[in-house]
């Protein structure tokens, strides 16, 4: 190569400002303006990475978000970033992909020597015994592109923005400028983006002008058009992905070290002016540095004043690379154009040797192209080569949107098919070739009355001929330049007969990784055509999906991060819980005190336990639901929901109950409330709240009709502070609660009414100790006096605070289960030891019939039950199942769902679901986790207090 | 993401909804209902390719309604409230 900076010109540069940024530890100069791209090619940096697979050297290809081979990986900015988007920027540092130590000099060069032993799925058919992962890390290693820092972190969570829009418009060329501009005359809201940092596609390197004024002109009038109607345009915006019912998801880059933006954009109609691909011609070598795209060569040249060789082959087999082959030619630059056409070619540019019918066979250079040998054996020495094979409509989002595609023959290249609501394609992404196609194509799709805006100047024709590989060629034609895939892969996995678009992408990885394929995908497929004997048409593409360009996952997360992954709820004690030296966990999404003080957590918690027992203890429950049902139905209601009849309780007292699922499944257990004759409260498991209450309401209004039930989530209203303990009913008549505590006007399972502090409250006697218990709730933001009352109260009775932990040990002595914990998806009710309602209830409820079923009635069905281990062992673990010989096999029949050790009784318990457990207390089974084998005894579930006496202790 | 149109609240987002499943699906009550019909009630669903009938909840207002929509082109036909024609199947 010989590119160069002229000394002159480059619309996109500021000379009077300069910079330089650092490639591969090398010294770079270049302009304000500069992509990284530009700026390597303005120092003649021929090789800039190594492919993916052979570690061949590669050069720039394009020009845009379709490049292959110019990816770098950029400090603080993220792993495989091209080179040909991203601006350079002062005191940048920018690393070669997939070499080491650089692009230049890489060690992992001689793989391309053993290239032919290595073709498509060698990896996979080589590396199959003993185990492909014996061999996956050092070959991972070898291969792939970039380097993911794993130290780095987000510097701020990126920002998300919802927009809605009469019109958006993907693309600010010329189709969507003038698309744009009308829809904001018409009154619209607009949005307008482009992926490019400066407006114009490709007014900003052709010829052309545009109602009388140059393209500059036009582009500066057209953006000031629609901004000036208040309209936005958002540059360096890639519209990644259209999902269901049109949601466009944009991704906008940040010049100022942001992290990039996410917009949910919602337009009434989409414009796509999304332009076209140049794609690469097909012969030996292909992919030498120094072969480019044609058009990518005039933007260097106009834009960037940087002429990329002095000797320069154009190959052809279209009209867009005539005006490339001028524009060299007046930069200075020796040029033979090679076209494939034998008509219909438009006159030479002046001083150009055209070689008509021609097409170049083979590339020839080391570390870049130095000669190219044509299809009659002519080789011409060049510096660079210059290829145009045609253009590929950019339709990635159009198909997105599910709409299909359809192949035309003439411009060889596939077009929107059948419109898509909501959906117009207008310009380049149409197949309208010259500027006065595309102006009028935009017109088009706005439905606008307006007249299109006139161009003079070059027409190109449409004419193309067919440029696609040809199976059986000589030497390495490459395909698919970023996945390292070879026309002799393709041919490989068609005779391995992955003759669909699907399984060739997957089997040769042709059309994958960053660029996906935007520049090979069509000579693949052509060429896979070619040869199963089926049309380009027949043979269709692969589904384009989301993201057209890779996106980085931090606009994706964008605040969901960290704490805010997923908030915790909050109790409204936490300070008051924290002053006291609580430890915090999170339980069924709340946070919750797990024990106080200490940094010995199984030696506060078991104290905790043991001193519950003695003589108070006081508990923050204020998490257990409490979701009212009230009205004329309301007791009817609540006998459908339950399990349990729930009619015959009389207001003013509680019963514990189960809800089941329609299939039988003990869904929710606690208690139910009856306050008055129509109004009830269930108190639900904290982490079904929210799961309950849609339940209810979805019984409510599907069975009973809205006027006969009303349900009221009222959890967060209230706090529920529970005193436990035999010691708990003196505590609470040294506090002024305006009710008498007198077990014959409050005896255990009742509900009373008082006042503290002027406020409502409720004292329920429940229990989930097995101790005598009060809940007390009242408003939770009144919950404070009354804890501080009652840690203040508690001090005469040396009473203790619990965390869960410790209250999670007192109720497995009382074998009460935690729903999903002690119970799994296939446990009934029967299974739990409550069979009453099952085999005597006459009224329907929900889940009845399913307990009547084979399965339900299975004698093997794992039951609840509790287990002992021999004196001195320690607790079972949680989860250890109880195995049993059945013949050869050894089989699981049951498992430990929680095991603690019991402060009160000095030995571990545990509770278990267990086949035919129920009928097995006083037996000892083997137990068995990871390995490890113990024995267990099974025993009732309530190991404490059987009889209940303690409830009015 | 989709937009759905809750009868009460207008459209919104579909992350608001939560699917309650095929509209008409109709409860056969008792415990004598046979096992078959129990199962279809439980189990079987038709899964149509093209228009359906289905209840959905929007979580934020927390009414059930019926949406006909479109499991392929998910477009949305029309939502109506429960204890309109629903309730008369
Ligand atoms: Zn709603």
């Amino acid at each position: 190569m010989s590119a160069e900076r002229l000394s002159t010109g480059g619309s996109a540069i500021d000379r009077a400002r300069p910079l330089s940024f650092s490639f591969d530890g090398r010294k770079v100069d270049a302009f304000a303006g500069d992509t990284i791209a530009a700026a390597l090619l303005a120092n003649d940096v021929a090789i800039v990475g190594r492919s993916f697979k052979y570690h061949r050297p590669r050069g720039v290809w394009g020009s845009g978000v379709e490049e292959p081979n110019a990816l770098v990986d950029i400090a603080g900015r993220g792993p495989n970033t091209r080179a040909t988007t991203e601006a350079a920027r002062q005191g940048l540092v920018a690393v070669s992909v997939n070499a080491s130590p650089d692009a230049a000099r890489d060690r992992s060069a001689f793989l391309d020597r053993f290239a032919r032993f290595i073709p498509a799925a060698f990896y996979y058919k080589t590396f199959m015994w003993p185990d492909w992962h014996r061999f996956e890390p050092r070959i991972r290693a070898m291969a792939g592109l970039g380097k993911v820092d794993p130290t780095w972190t987000a510097p701020e969570a990126a920002d998300q923005i919802n927009h809605h829009c009469d019109v958006l418009v993907v693309g600010a060329g010329p189709a969507g400028l003038a698309a744009a501009r009308l829809a904001a005359h018409e009154g619209k809201s607009v949005l307008l983006v482009d992926e490019q940092m400066v407006p114009g596609g490709s007014l900003r390197h052709r010829d052309g002008e545009i109602d009388g004024k140059s393209t500059a002109q036009w582009i500066t009038e057209s953006l000031s058009a629609v901004t000036g109607a208040g309209q936005l345009f958002l540059p360096a915006t890639t519209a990644f992905g259209i999902y269901d019912h049109n949601l466009v998801a944009l991704n906008q880059r940040h010049q100022d070290g942001r992290p990039d933006t996410l917009w949910r954009v919602r337009p009434r109609r989409i414009i796509l002016a999304t332009g076209a691909l140049e794609r690469p011609l097909p012969f030996a070598d292909n992919d030498l540095p120094g072969i480019m795209a044609a058009d990518a060569a005039l933007v260097y040249l106009r834009c960037y004043a940087v002429r990329v060789g002095r000797r320069i082959v154009i190959a052809t087999n279209n009209d867009s690379a005539y005006e490339v082959a001028e524009a060299l030619i007046e930069a200075g630059a020796a040029v033979t154009l090679i076209d494939m056409r034998q008509d219909g070619l438009p006159s030479a540019p002046k001083g150009v040797t055209v070689l008509r019918g021609r097409m170049i066979a083979s590339a020839q250079g080391k570390s870049s192209v130095e000669s190219v040998t044509l299809d009659d054996g002519t080789r011409l020495t060049v510096d660079s080569v210059l290829v145009s094979g045609g253009w590929t409509p950019t339709l990635h989002l159009f198909c997105q949107a599910r709409s299909k595609l359809a192949w035309s023959e003439k411009r060889a290249a596939f077009l929107p098919g059948d419109p898509v609501e909501g959906i117009a394609v207008a310009g380049a992404a149409n197949g309208a070739v010259s500027l006065s196609e595309v102006f009028t194509d935009a017109v088009r799709a706005t439905q606008s009355p307006s007249p299109a805006p006139a161009s003079t100047g070059r027409e190109a024709s449409g004419g193309v001929v067919p440029a696609w590989p040809i199976a059986g060629a000589k030497g390495r034609i490459w395909i698919d330049y970023q996945s390292d895939v070879t026309a002799k892969d393709v041919e490989l996995a068609a005779r391995e007969n992955f003759v669909s678009v699907e399984h060739l992408k997957r089997y040769t990885t042709l059309g994958m990784a960053t660029d996906q394929g935007k520049t090979s995908n069509l000579l693949g497929l052509a060429l896979l055509a070619g040869i199963s004997g089926r049309s380009i048409a027949e043979t269709g593409t692969t589904t384009y999906r989301p993201p057209f360009t890779p996106v980085p996952l931090t606009s994706f997360a964008g605040p969901r991060s960290g704490e805010l992954m997923a908030p915790v709820r909050r109790l409204p004690l936490e300070n008051t819980h924290r002053a006291q030296g609580a430890v915090f966990q999170e339980y069924g999404g709340w946070l919750r005190p797990a024990f106080y003080g200490g940094t010995d957590a199984e030696a506060a918690i078991q104290d905790e336990a043991r001193r519950a027992r003695q003589s108070a203890a006081l508990f923050d429950g204020s998490t257990l639901g409490k979701i009212e049902v009230i009205g004329p139905q309301a007791a009817a209601f609540v006998d459908f929901i339950y399990y349990n009849t729930m009619s015959t309780l009389k207001p003013g007292r509680c019963r514990y109950g189960f809800m089941l699922s329609e299939n039988g499944v003990v869904f929710d257990d606690g208690i139910l409330v009856r306050l008055d004759e129509h109004r009830f409260i269930v108190s639900c498991s904290t982490s079904h709240v929210g799961a309950v209450h849609v339940r209810l309401e979805e019984w409510r209004q599907d069975r009973f009709g809205r006027d006969a039930v009303y349900i009221h989530n009222a959890t967060s209203e209230m706090a529920t502070l529970t005193v436990s303990g035999p010691a708990s009913k003196q505590l609470l008549a040294t506090l002024d609660l305006g009710l008498s505590l007198a077990d014959a006007d409050l005896p255990h399972m009742a509900i009373g009414e008082g006042r503290f502090a002027g406020d409502l409250l409720r004292v329920a006697r429940v229990s989930f100790t097995g101790d005598r218990s009060y809940e007390l709730s009242i408003r939770a933001d009144r919950a404070e006096i009354l804890w501080r009352s009652l840690q203040e109260a508690g001090k005469a009775f040396d009473a203790v605070t619990l965390g869960l932990e410790a209250l999670m040990i007192l109720r497995a002595e009382k074998g009460y289960i935690v729903i999903s914990k002690d119970t799994d998806g296939t446990t009934m009710p029967q299974d739990l030891g409550v069979d009453g309602p099952r085999t005597k209830r006459q009224t329907d409820y929900v889940g009845r019939r399913s307990l009547f079923t084979e399965v339900a009635q299975a004698p093997n069905r794992l039951q609840l039950v509790g287990l002992a281990v021999p004196d001195g062992e320690p607790p079972l673990a949680p989860g250890a199942h109880g195995i049993l010989q059945d013949g050869l096999k050894l089989r699981s029949q049951g498992f430990v769902t929680s095991s603690y050790l019991s402060p009160v009784l000095g030995r571990p318990i545990a509770l278990a679901l267990i086949e035919r457990g129920a009928a097995r207390h006083g037996e000892t089974i083997d137990m068995q986790h990871l390995g490890q084998k113990r024995h267990a005894t099974i025993t009732a579930p309530c190991v404490f207090d059987p009889s209940g006496a303690r409830f009015n202790a | 993401m989709q937009i759905f149109t809750c009868p009460f609240c207008g459209p919104r987002d579909e992350s608001e909804f939560h699917f309650g499943g095929e509209a008409g699906n109709t409860r056969p009550d008792g415990a004598g209902v046979p096992a078959e019909r129990w199962a279809q009630y439980l189990y079987m669903r038709a899964n149509p390719k093209g228009a359906t009938r289905e209840v959905w909840v929007h979580l934020t207002c927390g009414e059930f309604f019926v949406m006909e929509r479109d499991s392929v082109g998910h477009k949305v036909a029309a939502s109506q409230a429960l204890g309109g024609a629903e309730k008369s199947e």
